[in-house]
């Protein structure tokens, strides 16, 4: 089975986020797997496992995210694609984004493709499915399980809290869900033989790509922290005198009740 | 230049989803002086046309087939692209749920442009329309222009106020016939676990429990109190790690983002990943043992107590409050 996993660096969860002159502030700060895409690799490492094949995890982005590649590679990954647009792209969206990799995957012979259903930070959830209608194969978003038989998929995937269970063929992609599993840590010869293992870097000219086909569609014209939270106030006296209270301030100060 | 604007009403159960109420005001500002199309895709969903009308569609595209009773991208996308063609419109506006979420990707690639997702405020109108959405969970947020092509964007429920309903308002009600084929995936079964039909992402109210709910039953209290205000459950990260839920119901950063009228958190800390996904609600309320604890700095009011003390009695004064009003 020829299996890919769509990765993308991002901020690590705990980082608190800064904004200097319009953009985010990178310095110092973690960087991490995004962490569905994280499900995405273990199960894409197990479903290799289980009917053999191989696996490449694939990235767009910058020198810097050949590190979580690596962790990537350390988890159990056989292969690894960086496609570096740091010096080619200013600006890249989602449709861009989505260009690229369909672009690198559409002579692959993929059979299974699979991603997080959305990124930590960007959040648009955009890029799976634009990716499997630019290969022109069917997609599964928020998925929870995963069950391959030939080339019948069983699937069942997370709609707001229900559980919808599908069939549908190989090929296909399909975007990881939180639930869908536990992912593994590296283990310490992983991560040895994750140094050996083979990363290929590539560039827009390597996959004849023209600038102007990845043009971005949308464009970020500012960036702002939220306004702070000012505390709030925390109620004091007898237990039931503050629930009297509190119902009592929700329906006639804050009138949400 | 005004702008025509389709936007799809989602229809669950039988009824249109508040969503795409909002839907349509977000399209008014960005249509300026334009048309909003109402855009209708199911079995048997023109009887919702009116509906559409009434909360300020123009007018409504009905799609029926039978093989559009359950949404699948396959189907939806070639009935919304058969839509495209007869309307050319200038801009599309979709309701950020799993449906608008799993649906319009696929439709942006097929009409080759760009997607806003996940707007929660929308900024001028028209030409000089800029769209608010959340980035990094809500830790920041980013304006963003569509700078060639079709305007795509969906909405996050519970942000854009609808347009007040006028029962007065009439407007057309057309449909396409479209061959729906080749549906690649078949749905075999829907296993519902919301709580009682209250969708997190659309709730007004949210309970959300932590690792202070101790066990799966210390959640029966919360469901009590969600229940009694109309409210749906949600719990942190640790909660659904413990096992005390499903990790349908998790909030944060991984997890959902919710944006309700209130918010009450109990016995839950705060950790920056769980603000991530709440902060931006209009009304929190903290209830805790620990004084210290992360979740009073974002809270509006608080109660310092064990919440198995205080949750039954806010249900009881609620009760109260609600059977006189």
């Amino acid at each position: 089975m020829n299996i890919f996993v769509l990765v993308k660096r991002t901020f690590d969860t705990e980082e608190k986020i800064v904004v200097t002159g319009g953009a985010i502030q990178e310095d110092g700060a973690e960087f991490i797997i995004n962490p569905y895409d994280e499900y995405a690799i273990e199960e894409a490492i197990q479903v290799r496992d289980a009917q053999g094949g191989e696996v490449t995890v694939v990235t767009l982005g910058g020198e810097d995210a050949e590190k979580q590649l690596r962790t990537a590679l350390a988890m159990g990954a056989d292969k690894a694609v960086l496609i570096n647009t740091e010096d080619d792209l200013d600006e890249l969206d989602q449709f861009s984004a989505a260009y690229i990799l369909a672009e690198y995957l559409k002579d692959k012979e993929a059979d299974l493709i699979l991603g997080g259903n959305v990124a930590i930070d960007g959040g648009s959830g955009q890029v799976g499915p634009r990716v499997a209608e630019l290969l022109g194969i069917n997609y599964v978003t928020t998925i929870t399980k995963l069950e391959i038989d030939g080339k019948t998929v069983k699937i069942v995937r997370d709609v707001e809290g229900d559980s919808e269970v599908l069939e549908a063929e190989l090929p296909l992609l399909v975007t990881a869900q939180q639930g869908l599993n536990e992912p593994r840590y590296p283990s310490l010869p992983g991560i040895m033989k994750a140094k050996k293992k083979p990363l290929e870097e590539l560039e827009l000219d390597d996959l004849d790509i023209d600038e102007d086909d990845v043009k971005a569609k949308t464009t970020t014209v500012e960036i702002y922290l939220p306004a702070q939270k000012v505390a709030g106030r925390v109620l004091e006296g007898d237990l039931s005198d503050q629930v009297k209270e509190l119902v009592s301030l929700l329906h006639s100060e804050a009138k949400v009740v | 230049m005004s702008k025509k604007v389709l936007v799809l009403g989602e229809v669950r159960e039988g009824s249109l989803r508040n969503v795409s109420f909002e839907a349509i005001a977000a399209a008014k500002k960005v249509s300026g002086s334009g048309e909003v199309v109402g855009v209708l895709i199911g079995d048997a969903v023109a009887n919702l046309a009116q509906e559409l009308i009434q909360n300020g569609a123009d007018r409504v595209v009905t799609v029926e087939h039978p093989h559009l009773k359950q949404y699948t991208s396959d189907g939806f996308s070639q009935a919304f692209i058969a839509v495209t063609e007869q309307e050319q419109p200038e801009a599309i506006v979709f309701g950020h749920t799993a449906l608008g979420k799993d649906l319009s990707p696929k439709l942006a690639s097929k009409l080759q442009s760009g997607l806003v997702s996940d707007v929660t405020d929308i900024e001028g109108e028209d030409d000089a329309v800029v769209f608010i959405r959340p980035i990094y969970s809500g830790k920041a947020f980013e304006k963003v222009q569509v700078k060639e092509g079709l305007v795509f964007a969906t909405i996050r429920p519970n942000n854009i106020a609808p347009l007040a309903k006028d029962e007065s308002r009439s407007g057309d009600v057309s449909s396409i016939s479209v061959d729906i084929t080749n549906l690649r995936t078949i749905i075999k079964e829907v296993v519902r676990k919301s709580t009682d039909g209250v969708d997190l992402s659309e709730a007004k109210v949210v309970v959300a429990g932590g690792r202070g709910v101790k066990s799966e039953d210390g959640f029966a209290p919360l469901k009590e109190l969600a229940n009694v205000l109309g409210g749906a459950v949600g719990a942190s990260r640790g909660a659904c790690d413990a096992d005390y839920c499903d990790y349908s119901l998790q909030i944060g950063q991984t997890g959902k983002v919710v944006t309700p009228d209130l918010y009450i958190a109990a016995g839950i800390s705060g950790a920056i990943q769980h603000l991530a996904g709440m902060s931006n609600s209009k009304v929190i309320v903290a209830i805790n043992k620990d004084p210290e604890a992360n979740i009073f700095k974002v809270a509006d009011y608080g109660i310092v107590g064990d919440l198995f003390e205080v949750i039954p009695m806010l249900t009881e004064e609620f009760k109260k409050l609600l059977v006189n009003a």
